[in-house]
């Protein structure tokens, strides 16, 4: 079992479903059900996990895979159901206990203590464990050294404040390493990874998993799931939809379980080449902040969707606020419809219609306990106010509803929270709070990230909708299939510059990584 | 554009509550809609502490007689008005994510500088007008200190607090200034009446409506709303958050210079050491009344109906003769209990 295959950037070899691993089960679920007050987030699931084996568990937002990870780390308690270890049956009280069972959760979001160093974050699960009264903080970054050198080369002595996010996620998976865990959850760990990283993550888990230990791993992008694991399950609406082997099925059929509707098409049709334009919507001359992006020209005409790739700090996300005039001062000169835009800051670009969709929607992009119809209007309140200043609800309430339907949000209520939405219907609220002032053009930064199938499928359609009508739309993405799949045209982000730009046939993963990547020229 | 890709969906829309219906909806939701608000209504914080202030009013009302009486009620009112325009600030300057322990210094300052200039031989309403801007005007100064140099709200105001103390003692030699020979008519904003009603208590309510009716209708404190919910979102929805905050800042501190000219005209005397304490009372009463202190939520309604629950409690205790001392304690404790009900309940409507 001992193989040590870690080959970046290529698929990596599965483990043979052979007959006698089927029944090794270390792992299983029987009959789980949980309710929150009338929600029931899981009916009577099962599910099973094999000795080493790297298991995919896929579905909507909603769907019930975190209710059910929490189960398994003790931090819910099922309302019904059987949970067996080595077939034995176990009641996991708290996370603590879950340690000591051998299961280790690296949640999707990050939880380390920024101000301590790396080598504590990474053993703080262990420190806790254990009975020693102290420290002994030289042995401790040894470990530590050991435990991070199968993943990256951090020093264990840098403070957590001073990593990348992927650094910081790659803490996070050592952080439960160190406890010698059976039942590796990893809850979409690539989602901050630059691509590069996600391959070498793909090779420290095939590692585990030979290793004997067995992985659940939590993502919305099926390449990865079938680049890497062996098993997929699917749920659905709190219900197992189905389990097989990777080998069996196809994407169409994880995607089509997921939605419980057939999708024929993930992606709208593209711009025809009768509709072209030479109209320019969007014409940008050397702008320039000096430091984290240079001389950076680009167009976009009318019709079309231009996509923006590029790893992540780039400068991608950098230069689409260049753009706006937000958070940072440049030089350079943009046109739009033809006419140069000279904002003086973000609230000067909004009165232009020029609106930018923050990559982090609950950080900066939405108002969480605010009302839907609150953060619908956020961006101008005079449109929803008299000349005086007074808001008039009912007008407000109204543009939300518009909205809402343009955009089939799914809320009950519009003086609702937002936290009140799934994620995709918050993206969906973000979306509509840049539509609210009939902008010219919108940079959506990661639009359909943490977005379900479905709602991702809706705000393609919308985006390619608006473009038709003539609005402007730019769209940053790190997934390749989403840029390649909806856009007419990439331009790929390196170091701070365009390196260069791909249509039509052009436009692969191969050739947009090859832009991307800064030395590798080997990565395709 | 917007009407252009409509298709019918299962969005049902409701209006906010507060605002009253306005026709809008169709007719079937209409029913639902009545529902949903007789339900938000439950919910809302303000009832709960209506209902808590209510069975307080029996129950003292039974238990003492002089409880219930025109006199004590008016003393009542009077007890809370004017500390009530303080918790106005307070409460707005919460909403936008701040804090301010500096309110009951910078009242007395309002005081002190007011009755020193009126010592010197100032025309008092001139003075007076002098004082509130000295107090905006060390608002700014925190300000300032908070959006510009990027010091938190806490240690800005601690400070603040100490120094205009620092400089009412001083101007004072710390006894108290007696303004005997102020015009009855500056004497009336704070001792008058009209009819059976105390002056101070109209100010009070006029000021009560008028920021309710600012803070929900307006665009202005809309924009409050939004920084302290999430000021990086806001700064993301253009928004100019640190002039926002800039403004909370000041208008609390120009409240408290309004609220301390108020008392000097009740008291007819100038205190250096007036307010000690009144910070803690203030941001407690805006906290029973909803006001959160990481920003983004908080009614006036609420807040005021806070400091009438702590001014009924020390009332009511004050009538049944429990020393002063058990008094601190008690208020202690309800804040505490407050706060912690109303996090039980939004967590547990949270999970739902």
């Amino acid at each position: 079992m001992q193989h040590a295959h870690c080959r970046p950037n290529h698929p990596l070899p599965k483990t043979d479903g052979d007959k006698p691993m089927t029944d090794d089960l270390l792992l299983k679920i029987t009959d789980v059900s949980k309710s929150f007050g009338s929600v029931r987030a899981l009916r009577g699931v099962n599910f099973d996990l094999r000795r080493g084996e790297i298991h995919a568990l896929a579905g909507e937002n909603g769907a019930g895979k975190s209710t059910l990870m929490n189960i398994i780390d003790g931090i819910l308690r099922p309302d019904s159901g059987e949970i067996l270890i080595d077939g034995q049956a176990v009641t996991i009280a708290s996370p603590t206990q879950a340690q000591q069972l051998g299961i280790g959760f690296v949640h999707q979001e990050i939880a380390l203590c920024p101000d301590v160093s790396v080598a504590e974050n990474v053993f703080m699960a262990a420190t806790n464990v254990s009975r020693a009264l102290v420290m002994d903080y030289g042995g401790l970054c040894a470990k530590a050294a050991t435990t991070l050198g199968q993943l990256c080369d951090i020093s264990p002595a840098t403070l957590v404040r001073d990593l990348s996010i992927s650094n910081q996620q790659l803490v996070e998976i050592a952080k439960a390493l160190t406890l010698e865990c059976r039942v590796l959850i990893l809850d979409e760990p690539t989602a901050a990874l630059t691509e590069k990283e996600a391959q070498i993550l793909f090779g420290i888990m095939r590692k585990l998993a030979d290793q004997g230990i067995s992985i659940i791993y939590i993502s919305h992008r099926m390449v990865e799931i079938f680049d890497n694991c062996d098993r997929v399950t699917v749920f659905r609406d709190g219900q197992h939809i189905t389990t097989q082997e990777v080998a069996d099925i196809g994407p169409d059929d994880v995607v089509n379980a997921m939605v419980g509707r057939v999708i024929d098409d993930l992606y709208p049709p593209k711009l025809d080449a009768a509709d072209r334009s030479d109209d320019m919507i969007l014409e940008v001359r050397n702008l320039t902040d000096d430091n984290r992006f240079h001389n950076v020209n680009f167009h976009l005409k009318r019709g079309e969707i231009l996509g923006f790739a590029g790893l992540i700090g780039s400068g991608r996300s950098e230069i689409a606020k260049g753009v706006c005039r937000l958070e940072c001062s440049v030089r350079g000169e943009t046109f739009l419809n033809g006419a140069l835009l000279t904002p003086r800051d973000y609230q000067d670009s909004i009165q232009a219609g020029v609106v930018y969709l923050s990559e982090d929607r609950k950080g900066d992009g939405i108002f969480l306990d605010m009302a839907i119809s609150a953060n619908v209007s956020a961006l101008d309140l005079q449109r929803v106010s008299s000349p005086l200043g007074v808001l008039n609800s009912a007008q407000e309430t109204q543009q939300a509803a518009d909205l809402g339907r343009m955009l089939n949000l799914k809320c009950g209520c519009l003086s609702d929270p937002v936290s009140s939405l799934s994620g995709g219907n918050q993206q969906k609220v973000a979306i509509a709070k840049m539509l609210s002032i009939n902008p010219k053009l919108i940079i959506l930064d990661e639009p359909t990230r943490g977005v379900d199938v479905g709602a991702k499928c809706e705000i393609h359609r919308i985006l390619r909708a608006l473009a038709a009508q003539g609005v402007g739309i730019v769209v940053i993405s790190s997934e390749l299939p989403e840029l390649i799949g909806l856009c007419d045209r990439v331009a790929v982000v390196r170091e701070g510059r365009i390196s260069g730009e791909v249509s039509g046939a052009k436009m692969t993963e191969e050739n947009i990584m090859q832009l991307a990547s800064v030395t590798d020229a080997t990565a395709a | 554009m917007r009407n252009s890709t409509l298709t019918d969906t299962g969005t049902t829309q409701a209006g906010r509550t507060g605002a009253g219906q306005t026709g809008a909806t169709p007719k079937q939701a209409s029913a639902a809609a009545a529902q949903n608000i007789v339900l938000r209504l439950l919910r809302m914080r303000e009832t709960g502490l209506i209902a808590i202030i209510l069975a307080l009013f029996i129950v003292m009302s039974f238990a003492s007689p002089y409880f219930l009486t025109w006199v004590n009620m008016r003393a009542m009112v009077m007890a809370f008005a004017v500390e009530g325009i303080v918790v106005i600030g307070m409460t707005i300057l919460l909403i936008s994510g701040g804090i301010d322990l500096s309110v009951g210094s910078v009242t007395a300052l309002a005081m002190v500088v007011a009755g020193w200039l009126f010592l010197a031989g100032v025309d008092p309403w001139l003075a007076s007008a002098i004082a509130i801007l000295v107090c905006t005007g060390v608002g700014a100064i925190m300000g300032f200190f908070v959006t510009r140099v990027g010091l938190h709200h806490f240690i800005v105001s601690l400070a603040v607090m100490v120094i205009a103390r620092g400089i009412c003692l001083l101007a004072t030699g710390g006894r108290p200034l007696g303004l005997f020979t102020l015009p009855p008519e500056f004497k009336f904003i704070g001792q008058g009446s009209i009819g059976p009603v105390p002056l101070v208590i109209i100010i009070f309510l006029v000021t009560v409506v008028a920021f309710d009716f600012l803070l929900r209708k307006t665009t202005v404190f809309r924009k409050v709303f939004y920084t302290g919910s999430n000021e990086r979102a806001a700064a993301y929805s253009g928004i100019r958050t640190k002039k926002v905050v800039f403004l909370t800042t000041t208008l609390c501190s120009a409240l408290c210079g309004f609220a301390g000219i108020i008392y000097m005209a009740r008291f007819g005397s100038a205190q250096p050491t007036f307010g000690i304490g009144m910070e803690l009372n203030v941001i407690a009463a805006a906290v029973i009344g909803g006001a959160s202190l990481s920003g983004g939520t908080g009614t006036i309604f609420g807040a005021i109906l806070g400091v009438v629950l702590l001014s009924v409690v020390s009332s009511s205790l004050a009538l049944l003769d429990v020393s002063v001392y058990w008094q601190d304690i008690i208020r202690g404790s309800i804040l505490l209990a407050a706060v912690s009900i109303d996090h039980y309940l939004q967590k547990r409507r949270g999970r739902k």
